[in-house]
């Protein structure tokens, strides 16, 4: 008897789209690797890029994201039960550092800075799209944006291509 | 553990058909696995899996697709082309390690 396992080539009919709408570099990795898990199931699968979500396909941006814990009130230093302060997060510089502590936590994970990250996703077959609105508000154009962005399209466009999918939004 | 006969030879596999043994692998196991899932091998399939089976080895662990892409050289589209739909988990099959357990 062998065994052979069910690698699902036949299913074939899942779909998964993922809103991005957030700009700070802990908000734009969720859908990012669940995006990059996805495409590795052979599930076809959309990222709609959206207000600051924008940040994460615009050149300028893409790889100077930062992070605050100003308003976040789980932020603990690793493996410590302590809060961080608040008004602490606001003083100048705070953002700098704590942004760069975040992304080598990142890299020790062996986990890919965004522009690397979006280069992964496009290649393994992934859609990009923009939001026209966000676009417009921000006055930005196509070559604003990495070529992997597929067009610049309406909520009613993405709501159409997003029929019968499983639809995410972070 | 089952252990079923591949290549005429018995090996070990879990469940879901994977080799757990690592020193049972051969090259006819390979080929007999790939053809299980309609892949006939070629050049840049061999290159993946024996970076496959040579970085398990060093590491431990079974690499995912990022590592094989930036250390093993072959690029994530040419993966996604090699071995369709599922890259890592078939990969990881043919080659007769265990399935990355890796997020990214």
């Amino acid at each position: 008897m062998t065994f052979v396992p069910d690698f699902g080539d036949d299913d074939g009919d899942r779909k998964i789209c993922f809103i991005a709408s957030k700009g700070t570099l802990d908000m734009v990795y969720p859908s990012l690797v669940m995006a990059n898990a996805a495409l590795g199931e052979g599930i076809e699968t959309h990222i709609f890029f959206t207000f600051w979500g924008m940040d994460i396909v615009t050149k300028k941006h893409m790889d100077d994201l930062q992070f605050t814990w100003l308003g976040n009130t789980a932020m603990h230093p690793p493996g410590k039960k302590l809060h961080m302060p608040q008004g602490m997060a606001g003083l100048p510089g705070v953002t700098a550092m704590a942004t760069k502590m975040m992304k080598k936590q990142i890299a020790d994970l062996d986990v890919p800075e965004v522009p690397e990250f979006v280069q992964m996703i496009a290649d393994a077959g992934g859609h990009l799209w923009a939001c026209k609105m966000s676009v417009d508000m921000m006055g930005l154009t196509k070559e604003d944006m990495i070529p992997e962005i597929e067009d610049i399209i309406s909520a009613t466009d993405f709501i159409e291509l997003s029929e019968g999918a499983q639809v995410i939004f972070t | 553990m089952p252990v079923t006969t591949i290549a005429g030879t018995e090996v070990t596999v879990d469940d879901e058909g994977f080799m757990t043994e690592y020193d049972e692998w051969n090259e006819e196991i390979a080929a007999e696995l790939a053809a299980n899932i309609g892949i006939e091998l070629g050049e840049g399939h061999w290159q993946v899996i024996k970076f496959l089976r040579e970085d398990y080895k060093e590491q431990g662990e079974t690499p995912m697709l990022r590592r094989v892409s930036n250390v093993g050289g072959v690029p994530t589209k040419e993966l996604f082309q090699l071995f369709p739909k599922k890259p890592a988990k078939k990969m990881s099959y043919i080659a007769g390690v265990p399935k990355p357990h890796g997020c990214v």
